[in-house]
């Protein structure tokens, strides 16, 4: 282990993270928004398929050493304290997700997430933009919404919603520098693809661009808009400067639903051989009690301290990165 | 067979695509939130030195290529292929036109070269930064001519033509950048 002791943000940007984290509080409370603290380590995990836990081991519990999951991010416990009738609330914590490495990622980062009871996705979408001119102090900064199938239609002259996999590959193929030739990947492999070589780059260029709508295979935790054919999920992401800062939902409240998408998450696992998380029955005892019709975002403080002091990689806005943790 | 994951990619990183050894310059990790997490690279192929980009699923694995750099001496040219002999072991292989390239118009028996070996095999040969050759051919020159404004053309020894100064002379020893091409100084 050779790494330097020294941490590789600058004291200044340690200084803009106290400051950007002091706001983003500042905000919660003038909107009457209550911080909260939830297990950062359970015996449940996440089944997202995009998602890889991190596991540890907890002795002094029991015979054996409890096999703890450290959170991907705080929604579980979260909506068990909205079905309990917390009311509006945020967090501010530490996720981990293994398998991200990169300029814009980092396995430890931390998370703002909260959620807004009797909102919708789209009302919330809009307090994410007063959240984040106000925590950037750029209060100028202006909005654009384009639905997911715009963008696509925009950039690829393709329906994505309707197209089957073998197009959106030999759309992948012809955007040129791909290099994709020999991937193999099903339709949301593809539109993932696309999305972050074609689509990604242009969002949220002097605004923010939030993308909506997304396709109901790639709902994870939304609703599915029951309006819409096709149907579509009550998801947005927002961009800036062509990365992407939070997703957020009109949350899935149907327990039903969730444990089928649990379970769905769950098989695709094992056909893969990847690790199989239990699935928080804890969760969905709380939804079959009732979650109140809400709305929840998440939003990558990290990136969005990249952005606030104008830093091209991860590592320059974190004192000690894992490979100097 | 040696393999590396993506989430070994960083550059340097040898590998081989579609039958050739590459060299990763450059990788991205790329993954939406909620998606497909990808590595996208930018890769230098050894034999060709074209460079391309590929984009991987991430976690997939690629095959390893056994590509090493080593410091050979030229020995010479049997007019078809060039002999280079390792110093230590006294070893000797030999590298044909396409693989010796540019670096045939500028080295010289006895020349120190840096062979890139795939399999063992040399897929390229750099010259040494800086070369010491004789100028066998250029225009006497003109009168009064001291701190080279134009310059002239030159033809050296090995047969690589460089644009000099024009108070420098047949039979003169200059020293050149085989990187740039240029003229350095007198040697």
């Amino acid at each position: 282990m050779s790494a330097p002791w020294q941490p590789s943000a600058t004291r200044a940007v340690l200084a803009a993270r106290a400051s950007l984290l002091a706001r983003i509080r500042a905000f919660f409370a003038a909107a009457g928004v209550m911080e909260v603290e939830t297990p950062i380590a359970s015996r449940a995990g996440a089944t997202d398929l995009a998602l890889e836990g991190l596991r540890t081991a907890c002795p002094g519990l029991g015979a054996e050493p409890w096999a703890l999951w450290l959170q991907t991010s705080p929604e579980f416990p979260m909506k068990r304290l909205l079905a309990a009738g917390a009311g509006p609330i945020y967090q501010i914590c530490k996720v981990f997700r293994g398998g991200e490495r990169g300029r814009r990622h980092h396995p430890e980062f931390t998370l703002l997430e909260w959620y807004r009871p009797g909102w919708d996705y789209r009302r919330l979408l809009d307090e994410v933009a007063e959240l984040v001119r106000f925590a950037l102090d750029r209060p100028g900064l202006g909005v654009e919404r384009l639905t997911y199938r715009q963008a696509f239609l925009d950039r690829f002259g393709l329906d994505p919603l309707s197209a089957d996999a073998e197009t959106l590959g030999l759309a992948a193929r012809e955007q040129g520098g791909a290099g994709a030739d020999e991937l193999v990947l099903d339709a949301d492999g593809w539109l993932d693809l696309l999305l972050t070589q074609g689509v990604e780059p242009g969002l949220g260029r002097g605004r923010l661009s939030f993308l909506i709508d997304y396709p109901a295979s790639q709902a994870a935790l939304a609703r599915i808009r029951a309006d819409a054919r096709p149907p579509v999920a009550e998801r947005f992401e927002l961009y800036l400067d062509g990365m992407e800062l939070a997703n957020g939902f009109t949350e899935l409240t149907d327990a039903a639903e969730q444990r089928r998408r649990f379970q769905s998450d769950l098989e695709r696992r094992a056909i893969s051989g990847r690790e199989a998380p239990p699935i928080d029955e804890a969760l969905l005892a709380a939804l079959e009690a009732g979650l109140p019709e809400c709305a929840g975002v998440a939003l990558g403080v990290d990136r969005l301290l990249m952005i606030a002091t104008g830093s091209e990689h991860i590592d320059q806005v974190l004192a000690f990165p894992v490979e100097r943790a | 067979m040696a393999t590396y994951s993506t989430n070994e990619f960083r550059g340097g990183l040898k590998i081989m695509l579609d039958g050739d050894p590459y060299v990763i310059v450059e990788n991205e990790f790329v993954k939406p939130g909620k998606g497909q997490a990808f590595n996208r690279v930018r890769v230098r192929n050894l034999k060709t030195a074209r460079v391309v980009e590929k984009t991987f699923k991430s976690g997939d694995t690629v095959e390893a290529a056994d590509v090493h750099d080593t410091q050979m001496q030229y020995l010479y040219n049997d007019g078809e292929l060039w002999h280079f002999m390792d110093q230590e072991s006294f070893e000797q292989i030999t590298a044909d036109a396409a693989v010796v390239g540019d670096a045939a118009k500028w080295i010289k028996e006895q020349d120190i070269c840096n062979l890139t070996l795939w399999n063992g095999v040399p897929i390229s040969v750099e010259p040494p930064n800086f070369v010491v050759l004789v100028i066998t051919e250029t225009d006497p020159g003109l009168k009064g001519d001291t701190s080279g404004g134009g310059g002239k053309p030159a033809t050296l020894e090995t047969g690589a033509v460089v644009r000099v100064p024009l108070f420098v002379q047949i039979g003169e020893r200059i020293k050149v950048d085989t990187r740039s091409g240029e003229y350095v100084s007198r040697a």
